[in-house]
């Protein structure tokens, strides 16, 4: 029982990964660019909507928060990213690595080093029992949220012709082009789709977690991790990889407590000796 | 037609991968914030945390040596000369004890003061033990610093662990939540945390506490979840926090948000980090070294003149600095002179010093830690804050007026320092 406590409380935490996992995934899969400053844009939106709470309510912010990130993002996109697509990719990482610095340091300036503070509605708090099983009530919400947005993103990817294109765009740039399709609108599209999904686990995290500046730093590398562990242009990789990730963390604090934070790198130092493309990962001609 | 996809590079991705995680590693590191001028001025180097776990409370620090900077300057300097501040972010222990050396030999600072993070401190004394250069650690807490560490050169500013597990304990035992009680414990592991947890086992054994459970918790970790799982398997009667910097707000955060039924105490807080956890989410009982609502006339000024100049009020950080700076500054004025060997001597006369509290603090001869009061607290109830800063409800200081400064303090016996000259 005591370890099925762990078990469900690593999903929701691999489900808090994944928010920013699936977005980082896309965007190098498609783009090519690793984005490290995917973790800013996780704090922008954890500082948008504590900035927003004050005005609009708890919720309303949570919900606003991700939209006013996306138009960041999509400024992101059109006047920086755009041009590295095709660029030596060294030289994306080391743009959106300065980024990273750079929004970190702007959010110093703004909010301050202090942490804010972000207080989630009273209803909100507490456990939920199950006989002896013990949960936070929060979280279960937000295993639920995530749950919704997987379900929407992978419908986008698959049903949609806009999922076609893009998941074509991942395997084949070259073929979609010869069809006559601009891959550039879609590009886009992705970026504000993750993007947003990074400030979505911000806005949502920021009452129990610690919103101060350095926030997106710590959380990019383990999306990282995730997205090395799950594979490139797998969706269900990167899913399987976060949920993995939390759990492995949960069971590892159970039992060896001080190996809690190194069983993740653990983790991703077995899957790529096993398996160097990650669990789920697909051959992608322009990587290989 | 050819279009821009179409030119697409191929590339390598274990380059891409290989040079992401070293990048991403590289994010976990800090960037120094360079500050410095040049000479006639009396200049003296300052460390403190402004990145990492401790980075809210290092920034508050900085407020507050700047704020008796300016004080000082503005009132004529010492000895004659205007003091500069060259202050820089501690990083780690190796960058930190890099950047003390060079401030010594490059910089040519009088002094250096500062520090929060207690294995950063303790390169630092070590550091000015090899350059027979005065250090005053100003906001660092491990017994060890003042203790088997010890050394000549190095003094200590705020409590220590030993006095801040007293203060708190004397009020637990007061409301008999000690005696027969089941304990958990959450430590920071590191020296500080480690440190703590000693002093916290020393007070439970001495008052028949149960210690039945303790986790050592890494600095960056971000989640508590699994711990405040196995907090509710143990099932103790109290929770203790031995944790540091912005691990207490995630504590608190994450402990209100699970509803643990078990009070919560713990033996080291900063404000900053309360203030960082909200209203409605701290409870318990903790120890805090000042507290801008304590009712002292001097500490009032300092608290209006900080707060017009900041738009906030200071953290108990932004205080001890303060003090520090004012501290040495009276020394050097005192001793007329910024030869090191001289204000040890004279710091070493336990002559006394306003820290503004009800009663005037002196550093101790033979361990060079300033006596001075503490205070246990507790957290007002909902509804009777006056603002987000009026969290909580000061208890009386300890050592109470009428006793020694020095009751709390661990004696010549209990205390493993010995300092060669």
């Amino acid at each position: 029982m005591f370890l099925l406590e762990q078990v469900v409380n690593g999903l929701v935490l691999g489900g808090y990964y994944l928010l920013i996992a699936l977005g980082l995934s896309l965007i190098f899969s498609i783009g090519g660019v690793v984005n490290l400053a995917h973790g800013a844009f996780y704090a922008f939106g954890a500082y948008v909507a504590v900035a927003l709470t004050e005005h609009i309510g708890f919720g309303p912010a949570i919900v606003v928060s991700p939209v006013v990130v996306a138009l960041l993002g999509l400024l992101f996109e059109r006047f920086i990213l755009r041009r590295f697509y095709t660029a030596d990719p060294v030289l994306g990482l080391l743009v959106t690595f300065g980024l990273a610095m750079m929004a970190e340091q702007l959010l110093r300036i703004i909010f301050g080093a202090a942490p804010l503070s972000q207080t989630m509605p009273q209803s909100l708090k507490g456990a939920v029992f199950l006989g002896d099983f013990l949960f936070s009530r929060y979280r279960l919400m937000l295993l639920g949220v995530v749950a919704v947005v997987l379900v929407g993103v992978w419908l986008l990817l698959q049903k949609t012709p806009f999922g076609r294109v893009v998941r074509a765009g991942i395997q084949r740039p070259d073929m979609v082009a010869a069809l006559g399709i601009r891959l550039q609108p879609y590009l886009t599209a992705i970026v504000v789709l993750g993007v947003s999904m990074a400030a979505l686990a911000g806005a949502l995290f920021a009452p129990i977690t610690i919103v101060h500046p350095a926030m997106g730093a710590e959380i990019i590398t383990v999306a990282f991790v995730v997205v090395v562990i799950g594979g490139l242009g797998s969706f269900w990789g990167v899913v399987l990889a976060a949920l993995l990730v939390g759990v492995v963390r949960g069971i590892t604090i159970h039992f060896v407590p001080a190996a809690g934070e190194a069983s993740i790198y653990v983790l991703m130092f077995l899957v790529l000796l096993l398996r160097p493309r990650g669990l789920l990962g697909e051959r992608i001609e322009k990587f290989e | 037609m050819v279009t821009r996809d179409n030119q697409r590079k191929v590339y390598n991705r274990r380059k891409v991968l290989q040079a992401g995680a070293a990048l991403a590693g590289v994010s976990a590191l800090g960037f120094p914030a360079v500050v410095s001028g040049q000479s006639n001025k009396i200049k003296i180097g300052h460390l403190t945390p402004l990145t990492g776990f401790l980075g809210a409370l290092g920034a508050y620090a900085q407020l507050g040596i700047r704020m008796a900077e300016e004080e000082i300057n503005r009132s004529g300097g010492v000895l004659g000369r205007q003091i500069e501040i060259i202050s820089e972010d501690s990083v780690n222990p190796a960058t930190g004890a890099t950047k003390a050396q060079r401030m010594f030999e490059q910089d040519g600072v009088a002094l250096l003061m500062g520090e929060i993070n207690s294995a950063v401190a303790l390169t630092i004394m070590q550091v000015a033990e090899r350059n027979k250069r005065l250090f005053l650690q100003i906001g660092a807490r491990s017994d060890a610093l003042r203790g088997k560490n010890c050394n000549k050169y190095t003094f200590h500013v705020d409590i220590p662990n030993t006095v801040m597990v007293y203060a708190v304990g004397k009020a637990l035992v007061r409301d008999n939540m000690v005696r027969g009680k089941k304990f958990f414990t959450l430590t920071a592991d590191y020296i500080f945390g480690h440190d703590l947890l000693n002093a916290a086992k020393r007070f439970f054994a001495a008052n028949n506490g149960n210690l039945i459970g303790d986790e050592l918790i890494a600095t960056d970790v971000t989640d508590f979840s699994p711990y405040l799982l196995k907090i509710r398997q143990a099932r103790p009667d109290v929770v203790c926090s031995n944790l540091a910097g912005n691990q207490v707000t995630t504590l608190i955060k994450q402990y209100s948000e699970f509803g643990l039924p078990y009070p919560i105490v713990g033996f080291n807080l900063n404000t900053a980090d309360a203030w960082a956890a909200g209203e409605g989410n701290l409870a318990g009982t903790w120890p805090t070294p000042w507290y801008h609502t304590l009712d002292v006339p001097a500490s009032k000024t300092f608290v209006d003149n900080f707060t017009k100049k900041n738009g906030k009020p200071p953290e108990n950080h932004a205080w001890i600095e303060y003090i520090s700076l004012k501290m040495m500054a009276q020394a050097m004025n005192d001793a007329k002179t910024t030869d090191n060997n001289k204000l040890i001597e004279h710091l070493e006369k336990q002559s006394e010093f306003d820290v503004l509290k009800a009663r005037k603090a002196y550093f101790r001869s033979w361990d060079h830690q300033l006596m001075q009061e503490a205070y246990p607290f507790t957290v007002k109830p909902k509804g009777q804050a006056k603002d987000r800063w009026d969290l909580i409800a000061l208890g009386g200081a300890v050592p109470g007026a009428s006793e020694s400064l020095e009751v709390l303090a661990p004696t010549r016996e209990q205390n493993p320092c010995s300092m060669s000259s």
